[in-house]
C-alpha cells in the first residue's frame, strides 16, 4: 500500500511537469485555434537559457530562493522573446502579410551557409547580411501580398518551426547532454513510508499557481477579454478596435514564458538537458491538453496529472517499455470517446 | 505572379550555389603512398559523447607517439574520424564511408556494443580488420574473423560483479535495473543473475528502463518495496547518474553496482554525492602503481588536462595492437594484418596483459572500483 501511494505521488510529480507544458499549448490553442507544435522546443530553450544564465552568474550565487527566482524570470523573459519572434516571423506571415519576414529567414539561412563556407564570426555576419539584403529585395520587388494560409498550412508551419529549433539547438548548444545546475538543493522529507522533496513540491505548487494566474489573466483582465474576443472571432475583434496582432503576440509571449518556467522546474528534478529533450514531453503535454479539453486551462492541468499518473503506474506495475505507449493510447481513446476532452465544450477541429 | 515565384527561386538557388562552391577542392587529393589511413568511428556527440571523445583521445595519443618515432613501414599514420552521434544506423553509414570512400586499411571503434554490432558486418564484408576497444557484448566478435576486441566480454563483467557482491560484500538480496533497449546492459544483467544465484544469492526485483528516460521513480519505488541490499544498474553513465539521484530522493541508501558503462568523467557531475560508495567493474585503475600505467596517465594528463578513463586506455591499447600488427606483418594488407592480430599473446597494454583467444576476444583481468567524493578508489582485481 505504501508503495502504491508512493507511485501515486511520483505520478503527480511527473504529471505537474506535463501540466506546466500543457498550459502553454492550451492557451495558444484557445486564442488562435493553432496547435503550436514548437511549444515543446520552447520548453527546451527555456531550460538551456536557465543553464546559461546560471553559468554566467556563477560566483554571484548562493543557494537562495531569490537567485533561483531571478534565473527563472530571466529565462522566462528570453523565451518570451523567442515566442514573439516565432509569432512575428513564422505565424504572422501565415495570417497574411508581415514585413521583413523574408529578410529574417534568408538572414538565418545566410548565417548557416556562412558558417559552412568558412569558420569564424566574419563569414557568419557576411552570410546574415547577404541573406537579409536579398530577402529585402525579394520582398520589395517580387512579393507584394502573401495570401492568408489555411489552418493546415499553419499547422505544418508549426512543425517546421519545431524542427528548426531542435536542429538549430544542436548546432548552437551542441548535441551532447548537459547537466543542469542544482540552484535549489534537494531537501528530503519523509512522511511515513512516503518520500518527497522540496523540488518536487515546488514544481507542483508553481504549476498550480501558474494555472490560477493564467485563468485569472484570461478571465478577469482587459487583455484576457481581448484574447477571448480574438479567439471568438478574429475579424470582428479587429473591427472593434482590438490590436489583434499585439494580442496574439502577447499570447505567444505568455505561452513561451510558461514553457520556460516548466523547462527550468523540470530540469531541477531531472537534471539532464539536451536539444531534443522537448520532443517527448511536448507530445505528451499535447496529449494532456487534448485529454483535458484543449483550450481549457484547468482541463490542461487535469490532463497532465492523468497522463503522469498513468505513465508511472504502467512502468511501476507493468512494463517500462509501455511508458510512451500509454499516453498515445489515451489520446486515441479520448478522440474516439469524447473528442472534446474531459472538460472541453463543443467540437474539436481535426488536427 | 508565376514570374515572381520563379525569380525568387532562381535567386535563392544562386545564393546556395555561390556558397557551396567555395569549399570543395582540396579534400579529395589522396596521399596514399605516404600515409597509412586508419578509420575511426565513435559517438563524439549524443548521450554517450564522452565515450567517443575519450576513444579519440586515446587513439590520437598512440598514433602521435608512433608518428613521432618515424611511423610504421616508413609511412606516417593518419586517422580519419567519423561521428556516429551515438546511433547504430549512423555507425553503419559512416563505416561504409570509411571503408568504401576513404579506403582505410583498418577500422577502430566503437564503445557501445549496439553500434559495433551495426558497423562490424560492413568491415567483415569488405575484409577490413576492425578492433573495437571497448564493446563488451560477446556477439560483436562473432560477426566474423576480421572483428577483434581488446577488452573483456560481458559474461566476464557480470561474473566479476556477481562474485564481488556475493563473496566480497556478502550480499544475499540484490535488485536489477537494466536498460532494456541496450544489448550491453541486458547481457550484463543476465550473466549477473545467472552467477549470483549460482553463488547462493537471490534476485528480489528485476526492473527496466530505456536509454534517454529521465524519470525512474516508478521502477525505484518497486525496487524499494522489495528491500534489496544493493541494486545492479548495468547502464551508461547519464542514466546511472540520474538513477542514483532519484534513488536517494526516494530514501534508498543501499549501494548501486554496475559495469564499465559507468566509466566517464561526467558520471560524478550528473550523479554527485548520490553515487558515494557505489561500485563498478572496470578495465584498469588510474591508481595502479605499475610504471607503464603511470606513464600513460601522466602523458594523457599533460596532453588533455584530465585523467584518462578506461575507455581512453583501451583505445590507446587498441591502436597500439593495430600498429604492432602492421609492424609484425610488414604490410598493411588486410588478411595478413588480421592473422597477426589473431596471434597476439601477452601484449603489454595499459589495461593489462592482452591475449587474443580463438574467438578474437581479449582474455585479461578486471578491477572493481568504488566511487567516493568524485574520486575512484581501487577495491580489488578479479582474474578470469
Amino acid at each position: 500500500m505504501g508503495s502504491f501511494l508512493q507511485q501515486l505521488l511520483n505520478g503527480v510529480v511527473l504529471g505537474s511537469m506535463y501540466a506546466l507544458i500543457a498550459l502553454g499549448y492550451t492557451m495558444v490553442y484557445g486564442v488562435l485555434r493553432l496547435i503550436n507544435f514548437a511549444h515543446g522546443d520552447v520548453y527546451m530553450f527555456g531550460a538551456f537559457m536557465g543553464y546559461y544564465l546560471s553559468r554566467l552568474s556563477k560566483g554571484v550565487q548562493g543557494e537562495s530562493l531569490l537567485y533561483a527566482l531571478m534565473i527563472m524570470l530571466g529565462a522566462m523573459a528570453l523565451s518570451a522573446v523567442l515566442g514573439i519572434l516565432i509569432e512575428r516571423f513564422a505565424y504572422r506571415p501565415g495570417r497574411g502579410g508581415a514585413k521583413y519576414s523574408m529578410a529574417f529567414w534568408l538572414g538565418i539561412l545566410g548565417a548557416v551557409l556562412g558558417r559552412f563556407a568558412a569558420p569564424g564570426i566574419g563569414s557568419l555576419v557576411a552570410g546574415v547580411a547577404v541573406g537579409a539584403v536579398v530577402g529585402l529585395i525579394v520582398e520589395k520587388y517580387f512579393v507584394r501580398t502573401i495570401p492568408r494560409a489555411s489552418r493546415l498550412a499553419l499547422l505544418i508551419l508549426a512543425i517546421g518551426v519545431s524542427f528548426l529549433l531542435e536542429n538549430g539547438g544542436q548546432l548552437v548548444f551542441g548535441a551532447d547532454p548537459k547537466f543542469f545546475p542544482q540552484f535549489i538543493s534537494a531537501q528530503q522529507m519523509n512522511v511515513g513510508d512516503l518520500s518527497l522533496n522540496n523540488q518536487q513540491i515546488t514544481v507542483f505548487v508553481v504549476a498550480v499557481i501558474l494555472m490560477l494566474l493564467l485563468n485569472g489573466v484570461v478571465n478577469y483582465t482587459k487583455t484576457g477579454k481581448a484574447m477571448r474576443a480574438v479567439s471568438f472571432n478574429l475579424d470582428a475583434a479587429k473591427l472593434m478596435g482590438i490590436n489583434t496582432d499585439r494580442i496574439i503576440a502577447a499570447t505567444f509571449a505568455i505561452g513561451s514564458a510558461l514553457a520556460a518556467a516548466g523547462g527550468i522546474l523540470v530540469s531541477l528534478n531531472y537534471p539532464k538537458i539536451d536539444p531534443l529533450m522537448g520532443i517527448m514531453p511536448g507530445l505528451k503535454a499535447f496529449v494532456a491538453a487534448v485529454l483535458g479539453g484543449i483550450g481549457n486551462i484547468p482541463g490542461a492541468m487535469l490532463g497532465g496529472f492523468i497522463i503522469g499518473i498513468a505513465e508511472v503506474m504502467v512502468v511501476g506495475y507493468l512494463e517500462s517499455t509501455y511508458r510512451d505507449a500509454i499516453a498515445f493510447s489515451i489520446l486515441i481513446l479520448i478522440l474516439l470517446l469524447k473528442p472534446a476532452g474531459i472538460m472541453g465544450k463543443g467540437l474539436v477541429e481535426k488536427v | 505572379m508565376r514570374f515572381r515565384i520563379w525569380s525568387c527561386a532562381l535567386i535563392i538557388l544562386f545564393i546556395l550555389v555561390s556558397f557551396s562552391c567555395k569549399k570543395n577542392g582540396d579534400d579529395s587529393v589522396q596521399q596514399e603512398s605516404k600515409e597509412i589511413l586508419i578509420g575511426e568511428y565513435g559517438s563524439l556527440t549524443g548521450t554517450t559523447a564522452t565515450f567517443g571523445i575519450s576513444t579519440k583521445n586515446g587513439i590520437d595519443m598512440a598514433v602521435d607517439e608512433v608518428n613521432k618515432t618515424g611511423g610504421v613501414l616508413g609511412k606516417q599514420l593518419r586517422v580519419i574520424v567519423e561521428d556516429d552521434q551515438g546511433k547504430p544506423e549512423e555507425a553503419q553509414t559512416v563505416v561504409t564511408k570509411l571503408v568504401n570512400k576513404d579506403r582505410v586499411v583498418a577500422v577502430l571503434g566503437e564503445v557501445a556494443s549496439s553500434r559495433s554490432l551495426a558497423a562490424a558486418p560492413v568491415c567483415q564484408a569488405n575484409r577490413i580488420p576492425m578492433i573495437t576497444p571497448s564493446s563488451t557484448n560477446p556477439k560483436v566478435t562473432q560477426i566474423g574473423d576480421f572483428i577483434f576486441r581488446v577488452c573483456f566480454i560481458d559474461p566476464f563483467q557480470g561474473f566479476v560483479m556477481a562474485k564481488f557482491a556475493a563473496v566480497s560484500l556478502k550480499l544475499q538480496n540484490v535488485a536489477i535495473l537494466r536498460d532494456i533497449k541496450n544489448d550491453y546492459s541486458v547481457g550484463l544483467a543476465d550473466v549477473f543473475i545467472e552467477n549470483f544465484t549460482k553463488m547462493g544469492g537471490k534476485i528480489v526485483a528485476d526492473e527496466s528502463y530505456s536509454e534517454g528516460d529521465t524519470d525512474f521513480s516508478a521502477q525505484l519505488t518497486s525496487i524499494r518495496s522489495a528491500n534489496p541490499q544493493a541494486i545492479f544498474v548495468p547502464g551508461y553513465y547519464t542514466e546511472v547518474g540520474l538513477v542514483a539521484r532519484q534513488a536517494r530522493k526516494l530514501g534508498i541508501v543501499i549501494p548501486l553496482m554496475g559495469g564499465d558503462g559507468w566509466d566517464s568523467p561526467k558520471l560524478w557531475e550528473i550523479g554527485g554525492e548520490a553515487l558515494n560508495d557505489c561500485y563498478y567493474s572496470n578495465h584498469y585503475s588510474v591508481d595502479d602503481p605499475s610504471p607503464a600505467i603511470q606513464k600513460f596517465v601522466s602523458d594523457y594528463k599533460v596532453r588533455y588536462n584530465q585523467v584518462p578513463d578506461a575507455i581512453a586506455a583501451l583505445a590507446y591499447d587498441a591502436a597500439r595492437i593495430l600498429v604492432n600488427a602492421f609492424r609484425t606483418a610488414g604490410t598493411t594488407e588486410s588478411t595478413k594484418v588480421r592473422d597477426v592480430i589473431a596471434q597476439t599473446r601477452d601484449f603489454a597494454g595499459v589495461t593489462g596483459k592482452i591475449t587474443i583467444d580463438e574467438s578474437r576476444n581479449a582474455v585479461k583481468p578486471a578491477v572493481v572500483l568504488r566511487v567516493k567524493n568524485g574520486k575512484l578508489e581501487y577495491v580489488e582485481t578479479v582474474s578470469p
